[in-house]
């Protein structure tokens, strides 16, 4: 045999194709049905797993030395940001709840994602979207783990970070907004988890949570997230064009993927949308140096980016989801209608609220000409007044939620924003509520799933949040107050940020960092 | 003489987080701990999943072995992304110099004939065997339990990858991409290969993860890492085959780590309870028959006469690093 080395040098295409597809067989000991049990269930359609265009090309080597790169640089960073006191050079120790939210609510998703992107990795058929979501998968558990080193040193100085951030989702109120989110992706099958989150949440949705949040951080003087932001944002690219190209393999195999791809588009946009309401309260009220309103970052990631977006996707026949209009309307509200109710409930919350000043109800009015001083100005007044008397308003209940999103029952009707939405719908002889046209669509549509959702203010008071042994009928008991014990949340966790020990320790800690006392 | 710069000192109000406390006391926790514990969601979960509905999304019973606490599992080599990155980097880099020394001085074209169609034949179509351990691994990752198993079985899905492109490599460097072909002809249809193909297509129909980690990390890799890298590789050294050592290099140093993982994941969930260990040790049993089938005519085709020598050395040191576990093989 002729054994000469062939000299001819490789393509990077062909060189990637012999390191990864080559790797993979058809099966025929056991039939590819038992090997890839979830390919077929939802309806999707693939002739040719070979027409899929892998997006990253990376080879093992080189994923381990560029990474490799970017974590010696990070890691650097943080140890320098740590040694420096860096936590005091943030503006304002209020700016830490928007870090508490990122921390208890965005952290555990990136967790998901590296299990979901593992399951559709190991799903699919074909040997290019299997590595794809592996990479992805590997990169996710990254991004958990990169955030909770960030942000353990403000753990080590700061309330509301101590409980960690899986109890905390699975229990505080307002994060099964995103919990239920990756839940319910997670329990779909390898295509759906793709397009809600490869496609709309890592595609469509990612600059709405990452450059406001990102940007948040330069502009407040927080290095930690800046870093891991910028140091993710190369992993970020590369997850953006899995989501493209996952959504156009799907369109490109076979035309009845359409509607199944359409109506998981319609989905996820508008389950994205309302879990990105928590980021319009960071944007226009959490932080102490606002980069944008989440007005106009919606008009500009959305509206323009979305839109061009799916201009393209015209061609395979998608259309703009119907929701998009409802969203026209709730950009003006969106962020006034829930900061309100996180204000009136912030003593059953992990992080601290507060009222906005006047600057910044100034800064509100100019960003929101159209409502904010006529729908929410007053109503900020009248919260102030009552604090000036001491008396800070807190709800005494906790809010009924929406069935789907979760988000309590506080948006208004398209139509008139006085007017809180309510919608209902019945199945198997029970009512259940959803908040909005977009949301009853989605219980209508999979009744059988939302039902099953764990609703911890209705979990509350049935009894099941309380810590074990708690007794409902000793003297004096408060449920909200056992709630709080069972979350790990203590008295200094939560409530107003004015008097709270956050803002006395920053302010102690800052005198002493800058002058000479 | 040694200065310590001033820095305004600051008392922290707490050295990590409740939970890490809880289990390792009051004291600064390391990255390993902050980024694996307690981090997959564990009690709470809102729907059950379309593919497995009598179970929630992380559920204990996917697998017959119980833990009271599945951190319990933790990797001793205290692999979170950071310091796995970190770790692969600087042995890719160290690969990466053998093949460049290869590729620049033409060492390929003096391995003698006869080394260079053994590995032709036996580590090209190990590729798919590695990629059958990525796709074990994966699973793992995906239905497994507990942060600590979960993440260390994703990394171990991506080493698999990365041997597998490695095998890739040797057949480029040795006969070009033609080599590749003809090593899948083999995979697929040469009678040398199907008692193991058979095996690993068994492995990816298992739906019980610990029998797919015991299967595969444990007994596939136990036995074949020893038989490929160790002694095949000492004859391919022994006999002017140098050039293929070198590039087995990072598969040699690997398996050595990665043994010390898996045998801590056994050896602790073996200890846990009588039925675990008797469990580990029937799927040993089971799965030590079939590979070694499997192995068997690999070996005779690489190292003719010596080999029924060498696979009993081989089944002797794995089966005291079993008992070594705990296990009764």
């Amino acid at each position: 045999m002729d054994m000469q080395a062939t000299k001819k040098k490789l393509g990077l295409k062909e060189k990637y194709a012999h390191m990864t597809r080559g790797l993979d067989w058809e099966t025929t000991y056991q039939p590819k049905e038992k090997v890839f049990p979830q390919a077929t269930f939802e309806g999707i359609k693939v002739h040719d797993w070979d027409k899929w265009e892998d997006p990253f090309r990376l080879t093992m080597d080189a994923y381990w030395k560029y990474q490799a790169e970017k974590e010696r640089k990070l890691y650097a960073v943080l140890d320098a940001f740590a040694q420096n006191n860096g936590h005091l050079g943030i503006t304002d120790a209020r700016y830490l709840s928007a870090v508490k939210l990122f921390l208890t609510g965005i952290s555990p998703l990136e967790y998901m994602a590296h299990r979901g992107f593992a399951a559709a990795g190991r799903n699919f058929p074909g040997v290019g979207p299997r590595v794809a979501c592996l990479m992805q998968s590997i990169d996710e558990v990254r991004h958990a783990q990169t955030q909770i080193h960030a942000l353990s040193n403000y753990n080590k100085f700061y309330e509301g970070f101590h409980a960690g951030a899986s109890h905390q989702i699975e229990r505080l109120w307002y994060l099964s907004v995103p919990k239920s989110f990756f839940d319910d992706a997670f329990s779909a099958g390898p295509f759906e988890w793709m397009i809600a989150i490869g496609f709309s949440f890592e595609y469509v949705l990612t600059n709405l949570l990452f450059v406001p949040f990102m940007s948040g951080a330069a502009y407040n003087g927080d290095m930690a997230t800046v870093t891991f932001g910028f140091s993710a944002q190369s992993d970020e690219a590369r997850h953006m064009t899995l989501g493209l190209e996952c959504i156009k393999f799907m369109l490109e195999q076979d035309p009845d993927n359409l509607p199944i791809v359409q109506k998981w588009i319609d989905k996820w946009a508008w389950r994205g949308i309302r879990v990105l309401s928590l980021v319009s309260t960071m944007m226009d009220y959490m932080l102490p140096k606002r980069v944008m309103s989440w007005k106009e970052a919606w008009e500009i990631y959305f509206e323009q980016n979305g839109g061009a977006l799916f201009n393209d996707l015209a061609k395979y026949g998608i259309k703009v989801p119907d929701c998009i209009a409802q969203c026209t309307v709730d950009k003006e509200h969106q962020s006034h209608q829930l900061w309100l109710t996180l204000c009136t409930h912030s003593h059953a919350m992990g992080l601290h609220t507060w009222l906005p000043d006047a600057e910044e109800m100034d800064w509100l009015s100019a960003k929101y000409p159209n409502t904010f001083d006529k729908y929410y100005r007053p109503r900020f007044d009248e919260l102030r007044e009552r604090a000036d008397k001491g008396e800070r308003f807190f709800a005494n209940t906790l809010p009924m939620l929406c069935q789907v999103c979760q988000i309590p029952m506080l948006f208004t009707e398209p139509d008139d924003p006085t007017k809180i939405c309510y919608r209902e719908s019945e199945f198997q002889g029970e009512k259940y509520h959803t908040c909005s046209d977009g949301c009853k669509h989605i219980f209508d549509d999979e009744p059988e799933k939302y039902i099953q959702a764990w609703l911890p203010v209705y979990q509350l008071y049935q009894g099941n949040c309380w810590p074990e042994g708690t007794d409902p009928t000793a003297e004096g008991f408060n449920p909200v107050a056992k709630y709080l014990e069972w979350c790990h949340i203590d008295a200094k966790d939560t409530g107003d940020y004015e008097g709270s020990s956050d803002q006395e320790n920053f302010a102690a800690w800052r005198g002493v960092a800058t002058q000479n006392v | 003489m040694q200065i310590d710069l001033r820095t305004v000192a600051i008392k922290p109000l707490r050295n990590t987080f409740d939970h890490l406390v809880e289990r390792f006391g009051d004291k600064p926790a390391s990255r390993y701990q902050e980024g694996s514990y307690n981090i997959q969601q564990e009690h709470i979960f809102h729907y059950r999943p379309s593919w497995d509905a009598d179970r929630v999304l992380f559920d204990k019973k996917r697998t017959k072995i119980q833990m009271k606490d599945w951190y319990a599992l933790k990797d001793p080599r205290q692999f979170y992304y950071g310091a796995y990155t970190i770790t692969r980097a600087r042995q890719q880099e160290a690969a990466e110099s053998s093949f460049d020394m290869i590729e620049e001085r033409g060492l390929a074209e003096l391995i003698p004939n006869e080394q260079k169609q053994i590995a032709l034949d036996i580590l090209l179509p190990l590729r798919h065997v590695e990629w059958g351990g990525n796709m074990g691994n994966a699973y793992i990752s995906a239905y497994g339990y507990g942060t600590v198993m979960t993440q260390a079985c994703l990394y171990h899905a991506m080493d698999h990858l990365g041997v597998a492109q490695y095998l890739t490599r040797i057949g480029l460097v040795l006969d070009g991409p033609d080599a590749l072909d003809k090593a899948k002809d083999d995979w697929m249809s040469g009678a040398l290969w199907q008692p193991m193909r058979r095996h690993v297509e068994n492995l990816l129909v298992l739906d019980d993860w610990f029998e797919i980690f015991v299967a595969q990390n444990l007994v596939l890799e136990g036995l074949s890492y020893p038989l490929f890298y160790d002694h095949l590789d000492s004859e391919f050294s022994a006999n002017g085959g140098t050039a293929i050592s070198m590039m087995t290099r990072f598969m040699g140093e690997w398996a050595g780590e990665t043994a010390k993982w898996i045998d801590a994941q056994i050896k602790v969930a073996a200890a846990e309870s009588p039925e675990n260990k008797a469990l580990l040790s029937d799927w040993v049993k089971q799965y030590r028959a079939v590979t070694l089938d499997a192995l068997t005519p690999l070996a005779k085709c690489a190292l003719g006469d010596k080999a029924a020598g060498v696979l009993e050395d081989v089944l002797t040191e794995f089966n005291a690093r079993c008992a070594k576990l705990g296990l009764a093989v």
